[in-house]
């Protein structure tokens, strides 16, 4: 896997090597000069996401940034790219070739003061960690009696459409939904990444950062000073957009509810279909947990038609959850059973077989059709 | 791996473990200890044991000691504080054992046998320093000063854990096994990054070394040249199966080579040679030497729980050649032919540990009400949308629930 992506940072080499404080002082520098080259620019999701790992740094002493590569290479896929250098060793570094050993580490870290993000390098690679996510990050807090909080980030690249060969296109999302204590948050934009790590990184709980690696890419013109302004006023006020799903295109006839990588297929779609003279509302649902029922219910309520759509396989998925929970709020208000566009129930496919897996646009727009339309 | 007392002291704090040079690490052990890297990290030819089963106290050329593996005697004063909680320890036991068979515990994993391990785990540690234990390990927890019925909550069944950790220092008594270790790593591993002198100790048993957290924390722990001492009570069986199919190491203080740690053997039921071990370790561990693993040699007296047979898989006669190995009546007469104990002395430890027992019947005993509510209150630090209508759905229900009762009871 050689990703593409090269996030330019500006972070100097003046990688501060004392403890926690001084390197702390020491990137307020580089940091500073993060700042200048901002202003509305085209940017990638990738150096979104990056900016916000380096703008938590910066502010809080306590958060940490380790996993596999993440150090000197910046990542396999540049996402950590230049911490390292800009806050030093002790702040962002490489462990042991072991996720369990780096998710039960950020444990004790987190019991013990600290904020860490960790990265598992690839969606597939983090089952060796699973009984830790299950039996301790996401039972502590409610073990404990809210006593122990743990306020740390696994960040999972996940799911396909890169072409990645096995074991690395799995959407795994489901199996952390499923899982009650964890918050599982999946951006689609660019700027959802600088806002949606940097609230993953303030939350007190613990949350499951699930970034589509096919959007890594993907680009936008984003203000990152106004990022930073909104995610600093939001800290004052005590206010978030936690848990909030957003209306990615407004429409009429029909609601696509989608998340992560599943957004730019359901706005093309949607795209597609306006030139049709269909007019379909694009939900980005962001927090898969919590879930925003308030945003979905109320679109399909307006709309009267649904079509979920994810990548992970349908049975006994998050897209099934969706569909039930709209199917118990919205019953009289809907003209035809909800559809699900997903992938198949199969192994994720080898390179070569991915574009008939992933859901696509025909294959909205078909299960569009199918929303009975007569009258 | 380096045994420098501290990096950062001598301008290495960013040196990785890769640069550091061997013969530098060699020429360091050779400075601090007189011995070679390898016979630092090897446990000694024999297990440490300063007080035979019978109580008296092994020659000094007998105790197992060897040049580079030296243990002083603990002090008076820190043998008879931790023979006191090595009696309160056994009847802690007990009475636990008694209140499962009146059904008034729904579970309890007794550590007869093993309380100078227990003991010793507790008491090596001082204020500041973190202790994680197994389900088995409610004595040690007791023995850092939680209290007993806390200690004792998450085998009654109201709640999974009934102590702060935070504020006792001490991890909820884990049951996934081995997972517990990464925690003391992580905690200690925060700790050395704010610059602060924190030890941890971790504790697991012989069946734990086959998991695979085993390996990654103690990994870890070496790799971060973290202050954390892993102590393994090999109390021979994991649940039934014998430790010869868990590993067929030389020993599972052994171990510690392969990681670049020090290990050391012990008899775990000789509460002195655990204090002198585990005092080193700490030392040690504080000086900036790095993770220690210590392995103890005890024995699990009872079932694995109430709910196990332990006649099913091994024989009487072993366990009453156990019993002769008693921790207790070991340092009962060790201390006793020393002068340190007398009637008067027993007579009021026996009293402490009677009056826990009365704590442990009386809070164990009481109905405790449990609110139905809790199971939505602390699974987030705020309630998600979801959970709150869930917590409604239930209040509803009982609410509905009780007044067809009041209109029954009419």
């Amino acid at each position: 896997m050689s990703p593409a992506v090269s996030t330019s940072s500006e972070a100097t080499e003046t990688a501060a090597t004392g403890d926690v404080s001084s390197a702390t002082a020491s990137a307020a520098a580089s940091a500073a000069a993060v700042a200048e080259a901002s202003g509305p620019q085209t940017i990638t999701m990738a150096k979104a996401l990056n900016t916000a790992m380096a703008d938590a740094m910066e502010a809080d002493s306590s958060v940490l940034v380790f996993g596999e590569d993440v150090g000197r290479l910046g990542g396999v896929f540049r996402i950590t790219d230049g911490l390292m250098a800009t806050f030093g060793e002790q702040r962002c570094f490489d462990t042991p070739l072991a996720e369990s050993g780096i998710v039960g580490m950020a444990v004790g870290m987190a019991m013990n003061g600290m904020r860490p993000v960790i990265e598992m390098q690839f969606d597939a690679f983090a089952y060796p960690a699973f009984e830790q996510i299950v039996s301790h990050v996401a039972k502590m807090h409610n073990r404990t009696r809210g006593t122990v909080k743990l306020p740390m980030v696994i960040r999972v690249p996940y799911a396909g459409g890169i072409g990645g060969v096995e074991h690395h296109c799995d959407s795994s999302e489901s199996y952390y939904a499923h899982t009650a204590g964890l918050k599982v948050y999946t951006p689609a934009t660019v700027a959802d990444g600088y806002r949606m790590l940097r609230e993953a990184i303030d939350s007190d709980d613990p949350v499951m950062f699930m970034e589509p690696k096919k959007l890594y890419w993907s680009k936008d013109q984003v203000d990152l000073d106004a990022l930073r302004a909104e995610h600093a006023a939001h800290v004052s006020a005590g206010s978030s957009s936690e848990g909030r799903a957003a209306v990615a295109r407004q429409g009429t006839d029909a609601t696509l509810i989608a998340y992560g990588p599943s957004v730019p297929t359901a706005l093309a779609a949607a795209a597609a279909a306006a030139e049709e003279g269909r007019s379909l509302e694009v939900i980005d649902v962001r927090s898969i947990v919590p879930f925003d029922d308030e945003t979905v219910s109320a679109s399909v309520r307006k709309t009267g038609r649904a079509v979920v759509i994810a990548e992970a396989h349908g049975f006994a998925s998050v897209s099934s959850e969706i569909v039930a929970r709209v199917q118990e709020r919205c019953f009289h208000y809907l003209a035809a059973p909800i559809r699900r566009v997903t992938g198949f129930d199969v192994p994720y496919p080898a390179p070569k077989l991915e574009h008939y897996y992933l859901p696509s646009v025909d294959r909205i727009l078909d299960a569009v059709d199918d929303l009975q339309w007569e009258n | 791996m380096t045994i420098s007392a501290d990096h950062k002291e001598q301008g290495l704090a960013d040196a990785r473990p890769d640069e550091m040079d061997e013969n530098e690490q060699a020429s360091e052990v050779r400075r601090k200890f007189g011995i070679s890297v390898e016979d630092y990290m090897l446990p000694a030819r024999h297990q440490i044991q300063m007080v035979d089963p019978s109580g008296a106290l092994n020659p000094q050329g007998e105790q197992g000691a060897e040049p580079g593996h030296e243990y002083p005697i603990p002090g008076d004063t820190e043998l008879m504080a931790a023979y006191e909680q090595l009696v309160v320890g056994r009847r802690v036991n007990d009475q636990n054992s008694a209140l499962v068979r009146q059904g008034r515990m729904a579970v309890y994993p007794s550590s007869h046998g093993q309380e100078a391990c227990q003991v010793a785990a507790a008491l090596c540690l001082r204020e500041g320093d973190w202790l994680f234990p197994t389900y088995r390990d409610a004595v040690a927890v007791m023995s850092r000063g939680v209290d007993p019925v806390e200690a004792m909550t998450i085998f009654r069944g109201d709640w999974h854990g009934g102590y702060d950790p935070a504020k006792h220092k001490v991890g909820i008594q884990c049951t996934p096994l081995t997972t517990q270790l990464l925690h003391a790593v992580g905690v200690a591993h925060a700790a050395k990054l704010r610059g602060e002198d924190t030890v941890v100790l971790a504790m697991c048993g012989d069946g734990a070394t086959s998991e695979g957290d085993f390996h990654e924390a103690l990994n870890f722990a070496a790799v971060f040249h973290l202050p954390v001492i892993f102590f393994v009570q090999n109390n021979k069986y994991a649940i039934s199966v014998p430790l010869s199919h868990q590993s067929v190491a030389p020993s599972l203080a052994h171990k510690a080579v392969g990681y670049g740690m020090a290990g050391e053997r012990v008899d775990g039921n000789d509460l002195v040679a655990l204090l002198a071990v585990l005092d080193r370790a700490v030392k040690l561990a504080r000086e900036g030497s790095g993770p220690l693993l210590v392995e103890a040699h005890t024995y699990r007296m009872q079932a694995h729980t109430n709910a196990d047979d332990a006649t099913r898989y091994r024989e009487d006669s072993e366990v009453a050649a156990w019993m002769a190995k008693d921790p207790i009546t070991r340092m009962t007469a060790y201390l006793g032919g020393r002068g340190l104990l007398d009637d008067e002395g027993s007579a009021r430890i026996a009293a402490k540990a009677e009056g826990v027992a009365t704590q442990l019947r009386e809070g164990l005993g009481e109905e405790v009400p449990v609110d139905p509510q809790n199971l939505f209150r602390y699974v987030f630090s705020k309630p998600t949308p979801q959970l709150k209508e869930q917590s409604a759905l239930l209040a509803d229900e009982l609410a509905r629930e009780a007044s067809s009762q009041k209109e029954a009871g009419k």
